[in-house]
């Protein structure tokens, strides 16, 4: 029809105008379906946005955390005592590892176990989504479990604490539990600032696991910072090495070192027997853990006497002239007997210390007073924490004197009848060493010294009693032993018997020995108790100088403390041999 | 005349965009693989220096040190005291 309609020429193929309801129809048409994308689109992009948008974010973008890592513990010159190494704990989904028969058997041998033992273990724990097969794995072994590339076995990246020092501080370091939370010592004392917290970022992955964009969130890992000790690993060696030998030969039950820098309180040696290694888990729990030196009291006996004389000096009671009649070493205080070794007749204050007259002491205790002898004592801080912020530190034990008859007073001045750490004997012991001045003690490495709490003697006091100890360790001293040549050592010995069930017993003893160097001005404190010693005498002036006086020695060389008689050495001569006992 | 002009500008610079979006992604996921890459090589450099610390503190151990010089090297501690002046 059209075709005949062209033949006949018309002049333009008009198009027959489309019928409206045909237009109508295609526009209502396309009408809707532009509504409806519209609306689709406002459903998606506005309605469900939120929801959608977390849906998907669930799938592709995740929180990774940025592990801190555990700081390390440090002595003051910056070895190494406790550090974190990287290690891998391989985890597994159980069903889906029994599920995998293949590879079951590798893993299992890789991991040190038989097949059967591995397939039980899962099997008793089949409905867990979660169960750790080994934790704190060489990082090369666990990349061997990985490259078996079984079903439902997955690494995870740990931190584990190791000790290179092992035993030697181990009492005062401590140990972390297997997550990395400190459980003794200065682990747990500081262990928020050891810690650090792990930090975060959200990034999204791609289907194989990769990283493929950093979203804005990110949280930097705050690592722990580094602890720095007071004490110096090379002391500290030296002092577990001679308190280990004096205990092991003696048969004691356990024994302590301290050292102390006394002109800033620092520790600088802490050592305590039966110790423990905190590379081993299974020794964790054991005695050996416990720290000695600040966890435990004991009487300190005749260590005690100088603090006593010269706060009986300053308070003006005696002077240092004083003579004091020890007659024939018998004194009676009600029904108290006090008894010296022997008699010593007429001694002075020197004698009393070097003799280590219990008649003398208590003399002079009664004359000072009850009152006297215990805020002497609490002057010297004896009942009062050291505050070193050390878990289950002690306090030590004194009565009010106010409890103190005559008796008490008497005991009290040759040092029964009252408990103290050795921390607080040894912060006593560094105040007549830096002339009088009580100091807080520190275990941690101090940038600037803290003044001193107060001043407990007089400075001409302190000196006094200083030079009269240099007595105890003269040859004709009771603690000879405790000399190291060429220095000025000043001391003095104890020995205490232990509280049984039935009293006293006359044959467990404490040997201690507290004293310091150079005398004239001392750089170096030292206490040494040895518990209970089985063989070779119990004497303090026996069993703990001579520990006292090898520790003492090695910190003298360690520490290039000058000998007394030293001369610095001319500068054409390039060495000066001070040391007159053994010529070369 | 004038606004095919426009139009072909805003639609070249569009296009330029869109190239350049895509490319700084391209160079931004590039950027993170090697930062990715580098932070392996870190963690694996820190897990090494963990390793040699621990090896360096074992062999420096006072004890060790003691019985080589003690036994092997056969020293002894110094009884005396001796100061050397050093010169530079």
């Amino acid at each position: 029809m059209t075709r005949a309609r062209n033949n006949h020429r018309v002049e333009a193929a008009e198009p027959q105008p489309v019928s409206p309801w045909r237009a109508r129809v295609i526009l209502l048409g396309l009408g809707l379906g532009v509504f409806a994308l519209v609306g689709r689109a406002f459903e998606l992009q506005v309605r469900d946005r939120d929801f959608l948008e977390a849906e998907g974010a669930k799938r592709f973008e995740r929180t990774v955390q940025v592990p801190a890592g555990r700081a390390a513990i440090r002595d003051r010159r910056g070895e190494p005592l406790a550090l974190s190494a990287p290690v891998e704990s391989v985890w597994a989904v159980p069903e889906d590892l029994l599920a995998d028969t293949a590879s079951l058997p590798l893993v299992a041998r890789l991991l040190g176990q038989a097949p059967d033992e591995l397939r039980a273990f899962l099997q008793a724990r089949e409905s867990r989504r979660f169960v750790y097969l080994r934790r704190h794995m060489a990082p090369a072994d666990a990349r061997r479990v990985q490259a078996v590339n079984a079903e439902g076995v997955f690494l995870q990246r740990e931190y584990r604490r190791f000790y290179p020092a092992g035993e030697i501080a181990s009492q005062l370091v401590g140990v972390t539990n297997i997550d990395n939370r400190g459980q003794e010592g200065m682990e747990l004392a500081y262990d928020e600032w050891l810690q650090g917290t792990p930090g975060s970022r959200r990034v999204i992955r791609d289907r194989t696991g990769r990283v493929v964009e950093d979203l804005a969130e990110f949280t930097p890992p705050d690592p722990g910072e580094d602890l720095h000790l007071s004490i110096d690993l090379r002391l500290q060696y030296v002092a577990y090495r001679e308190l280990k030998d004096a205990v092991d030969r003696s048969g004691a039950r356990g024994g302590l070192v301290l050292l102390l820098d006394p002109r800033t309180g620092e520790v600088l040696a802490m050592a305590s027997q039966p110790g423990f290694n905190p590379n081993r888990r299974d020794e964790i729990g054991t005695a050996g853990v416990r720290n000695r030196v600040i966890t435990d009291t004991f009487e300190p006996g005749s260590t005690v006497k100088p603090l006593l004389i010269a706060q009986a000096m300053d308070a003006g009671v005696i002077d240092w002239r004083t003579q004091i009649e020890t007659g024939l070493g018998y004194y009676k205080v009600g029904r108290l007997q006090i008894r010296d070794f022997r008699g010593y007749g007429q001694l002075d204050l020197a004698g009393v210390l070097r003799k280590s007259s219990q008649v003398g002491a208590a003399k002079i205790g009664l004359q000072v007073g009850a009152e006297g002898v215990w805020s002497a004592y609490n002057d010297f801080g004896l009942a009062e924490t050291v505050g070193t912020g050390f878990p289950g530190e002690a306090s030590g034990v004194m009565r009010h004197f106010t409890e103190w008859g005559e008796i008490a007073t008497a005991t009290a001045s040759y040092g029964y009848g009252l408990a103290v750490t050795a921390l607080q004997l040894g912060r006593a012991y560094a105040s007549l060493a830096d002339d009088g001045r009580l100091r807080p003690l520190s275990l941690v490495k101090l940038d600037e010294v803290p003044p001193p709490l107060r001043q407990v003697v007089s400075v001409e006091n302190a000196q006094r009693v200083r030079h009269w100890l240099e007595g105890v360790v003269a040859p004709d001293g009771t603690a000879n032993r405790a000399a190291v040549p060429g220095y000025r050592v000043a001391g003095k010995t104890g020995t205490v018997r232990k509280v049984k069930a039935d009293g006293y017993d006359e044959n467990t003893h404490m040997a201690l020995f507290a004293g310091m160097l150079p005398a004239d001005n001392p750089q170096v404190v030292g206490l040494v108790v040895i518990d209970e010693p089985q063989h070779g005498g119990y004497y303090g002036g026996v069993v703990a100088a001579p520990v006292f006086a090898k520790v003492m020695k090695s910190a003298a060389r360690l520490l290039r403390i000058p000998p007394a008689d030293f001369q610095p050495p001319a500068s054409e001569a390039l060495t000066a041999s001070t040391d007159q006992s053994s010529p070369t | 005349m004038r606004r095919g002009w426009g139009t072909a500008v805003i639609a070249t610079l569009i296009a330029t965009t869109a190239i350049a979006v895509a490319v700084s992604k391209h160079r931004s996921r590039a950027l993170l693989d090697a930062q990715q890459e580098l932070s392996w090589e870190r963690d694996r450099l820190k897990t090494e220096w963990a390793q040699l610390q621990l090896e360096e503190a074992a062999l420096a151990a006072h004890g060790q040190v003691e019985r080589v010089a003690r036994e092997r090297l056969d020293m002894q501690e110094p009884d005396e005291f001796v100061a050397v002046e050093v010169t530079p």
